[in-house]
C-alpha cells in the first residue's frame, strides 16, 4: 500500500511538471486543451467522491458546476467584486446548494437517489434558464470580468493548474482519510457500517457536500476560462458526460476519473473537427465501457498487469 | 445479578403476520444466553429489534438501565451493544485489515475526520483483533475472497472492534463444518471469558447451545415459551412438544 501511494505521488508530480511545461511547446491550442482537460478532470474527480467512494450515482452533478460558474461570474461582473472574494463565495454557494439538495437525496438510495439528483439538477437548469435578469437565460451570462492577472491564456492556464492541483490534493486526502475509508465501507455494506457505529446518512451527506463543493471549484474555473456561463452547463447531458468520464477512467481508483476526463474530452474535440455527431461516439464509448471495461481504463491496465505478473 | 439488557412486551408484525408477540427477555451481566427455536420462530427479528435495525410496534428495549427503544443502530453500538450476523456481513472489496480498522475508526468517533489519513489509524489494535480471531495471516487479503469460515471469524472481529460489553451473535456457526464449529465455539468462549462479555446468541446446533449456554430461551411462532437453565429446558413439556420433539431426537 505504502509503495503504491509513493508511486502515485511521483506519477502525479511528473504529470504536473509535464503540464507546467505545455506552454513552452508554443501551441496555443494545446494550452487551451490542457486548461479544459484540467477543469473537467477536477469535475470528474469531484463526482467520483460520490460514485466511486460512496457508491451513490448522481445524474445531477452539473448543477454544482453551474452554480459555481454562475455565482463566480455574477459576483465578478455584476457586483464587481475581486476574485479573492468572488471565487471562494461561489465555491461556498455551490457547497451550500449541495448541502441543501443532499439533505433530501441521502434519504434515498440507489436509483431513487439518482433520480432525485437528476430532478434537482434540472431544477437548477430551469432556474438558470428562466431567471434571465440574473443569469442571462438562454443567451448565457456573457462577458465575465476576469481579473487582469489571469487575463491571458497562459496565466489562466497556470492559475488553473495550481487550483486543480491543490484541489485534487485535498480530494486525495479526503478520499484517503478516516472519512474516506469509512465511506468505502458504507459503499460496500451500508447496513454493516451502521452496526459498527457509523451514521451512514450523515456520512453520505458529507460526501455529497464535498463532491458539490469541488464541482463548484471546477465551475468557477470554467466560467472564467470561457468568459461566460451557459445554461447547457447545468443540463443533464453535462451531468451524463462527466459520469461517463468517471466510468471511462475507472471509478475504483482515485485518478481514474481524471484520466477518463482527459481521454473523453480529447476525443470530443477531435471528433468535433470531423463531424457533428459526437453523441454517437459518446454512446459508443459508453457501450464499450459497460460491456468491456467495467472498471474503466485503470481497471484494464491493472488486469493486464496482473496477467503479466502471473505469467512471470 | 444485574440485568444489562431487557425487552418488555416486544411486539412486531409484518403486514399482519406477527413475528414477535409480547416477548420479554432479560440478560444478566456475564451470562451466556442462547435463544433457540425452529426456523421462522423470530430469533433474527428479535435481534433486529434489540439492535435498532427494526422498529418495535409496541414494547420497549432497555440497555444498562437506559431505554433504547427507537434508537438507531449506530447509536446503540456506541452504547456498548454490538452484533454479528447470520449471513456474512462484511465489506467484500476491502481487505480483511480494513474491515476491522473501519470499525475501530468508527468506535473512536473518527468517521468524519476528513483530513486525517486513514491508513495509519488503529493499526496495532486491528492487528490484535485479527490475531485474536486467527486472521493475521490473511490481513491483506480481500475480504470477499476468504473462505466462508474465515469470513465468519472476520464478522466476529468486526463486532468485537466496537468494544461491546454485550455481544449478540446471530448463528455464529451457521454454514460451518463440524471442525470449524468446534474452533469457532472455542474462540467465542475464550473471548467472552477474556473480555468479560455478556453474550446473547442464536444457534441451530444443539450441541453448541447446550455446550456453552448458561440459560436458554425458546421462541416459537414469535412467542417466548420457555426461559431457564439448560437442564430444565429438556424437561419442559411444551418445549419438547414444539421443538425438541421428533425432528431433533432427544437432543
Amino acid at each position: 500500500m505504502q509503495a503504491k501511494s509513493k508511486r502515485t505521488l511521483w506519477l502525479t508530480v511528473a504529470v504536473v511538471i509535464l503540464l507546467a511545461l505545455v506552454p513552452t511547446l508554443g501551441s496555443k491550442y494545446l494550452v487551451d486543451l490542457s486548461t479544459e482537460i484540467l477543469i473537467y478532470a477536477l469535475f470528474a474527480l469531484s463526482l467520483n467522491v460520490l460514485i466511486g467512494y460512496s457508491g451513490n450515482i448522481s445524474f445531477g452533478h452539473a448543477a454544482y458546476f453551474a452554480i459555481g460558474g454562475y455565482s463566480c461570474a455574477i459576483l465578478l461582473t455584476t457586483y464587481d467584486l475581486p476574485l479573492i472574494i468572488s471565487m471562494p463565495a461561489a465555491i461556498i454557494l455551490a457547497g451550500l446548494a449541495a448541502a441543501f439538495v443532499g439533505y433530501f437525496c441521502v434519504k434515498l438510495t440507489d436509483i431513487y437517489f439518482a433520480m432525485l439528483t437528476l430532478a434537482f439538477g434540472m431544477l437548477v437548469w430551469a432556474v438558470a434558464f428562466k431567471w434571465r435578469s440574473v443569469t442571462g437565460g438562454d443567451d448565457g451570462f456573457v462577458g465575465v470580468a476576469v481579473p487582469e492577472f489571469i487575463g491571458d491564456r497562459y496565466s489562466f492556464f497556470y492559475f488553473t493548474l495550481v487550483v486543480v492541483t491543490v484541489s485534487s490534493a485535498l480530494l486525495w486526502l479526503i478520499c484517503h482519510s478516516a472519512f474516506g475509508r469509512t465511506l468505502v465501507a458504507v459503499r460496500e455494506n451500508r447496513m454493516r457500517a451502521g452496526f459498527v457505529g457509523v451514521d451512514t446518512k450523515r456520512l453520505r451527506h458529507t460526501a455529497f457536500v464535498v463532491a458539490g463543493t469541488f464541482a463548484g471549484i471546477a465551475g468557477t474555473l470554467f466560467a472564467m476560462y470561457n468568459r461566460g456561463v451557459y445554461v447547457e452547463s447545468a443540463f443533464w447531458t453535462e451531468s451524463g458526460q462527466v459520469l461517463i468520464m468517471t466510468l471511462l477512467g475507472g471509478l475504483y481508483s482515485f485518478f481514474g476519473p481524471a484520466l477518463g476526463a482527459a481521454v473523453l474530452y480529447t476525443l470530443q474535440v477531435s471528433i468535433n473537427q470531423y463531424t457533428e455527431y459526437w453523441p454517437i461516439v459518446l454512446g459508443t464509448v459508453l457501450l464499450v465501457i459497460i460491456m468491456f471495461l467495467p472498471d474503466g481504463i485503470v481497471g484494464l491496465v491493472q488486469r493486464i498487469r496482473s496477467q503479466f505478473a502471473r505469467r512471470a | 445479578m444485574e440485568t444489562v439488557l431487557e425487552t418488555k412486551g416486544a411486539f412486531k408484525a409484518f403486514e399482519g403476520f406477527v413475528a414477535i408477540r409480547d416477548v420479554s427477555i432479560d440478560l444478566e451481566k456475564g451470562e451466556k444466553h442462547a435463544i433457540i427455536g425452529p426456523n421462522g420462530a423470530g430469533k433474527t427479528t428479535l435481534f433486529n429489534l434489540i439492535t435498532g435495525h427494526l422498529e418495535l410496534d409496541s414494547g420497549s428495549v432497555n440497555f444498562e438501565g437506559r431505554d433504547i427503544t427507537g434508537t438507531p443502530p449506530h447509536r446503540i453500538v456506541k452504547l456498548g451493544l454490538a452484533r454479528s450476523f447470520q449471513r456474512i456481513n462484511i465489506y467484500p472489496r476491502m481487505t480483511v485489515f480494513e474491515n476491522v480498522q473501519v470499525a475501530l475508526i468508527a468506535r473512536d468517533g473518527r468517521s468524519f475526520h476528513l483530513f486525517t489519513l486513514g491508513h495509519s489509524l488503529n493499526r496495532d489494535e486491528t492487528a490484535e483483533l485479527l490475531e485474536l480471531v486467527g486472521l493475521m495471516a490473511e490481513a491483506e487479503e480481500v475480504a470477499g475472497e476468504l473462505a466462508y469460515g474465515k469470513q465468519k471469524q472476520l464478522e466476529l472481529a468486526i463486532a468485537l472492534a466496537s468494544h461491546p460489553r454485550v455481544l449478540l451473535l446471530d448463528e455464529p456457526t451457521a454454514g460451518m463444518s463440524t471442525a470449524e464449529t468446534v474452533e469457532a465455539i472455542k474462540l467465542i468462549e475464550e473471548i467472552t471469558e477474556a473480555r468479560g462479555l455478556t453474550l446473547l446468541f442464536t444457534e441451530h446446533d444443539m450441541g453448541v447451545v447446550f455446550g456453552i449456554a448458561d440459560r436458554i430461551s425458546v421462541l416459537h411462532h414469535g412467542e417466548l415459551i420457555f426461559s431457564g437453565e439448560p437442564d430444565r429446558v429438556k424437561e419442559d413439556a411444551e418445549v419438547r412438544r414444539v421443538y425438541l420433539g421428533e425432528s431433533h431426537g432427544a437432543a
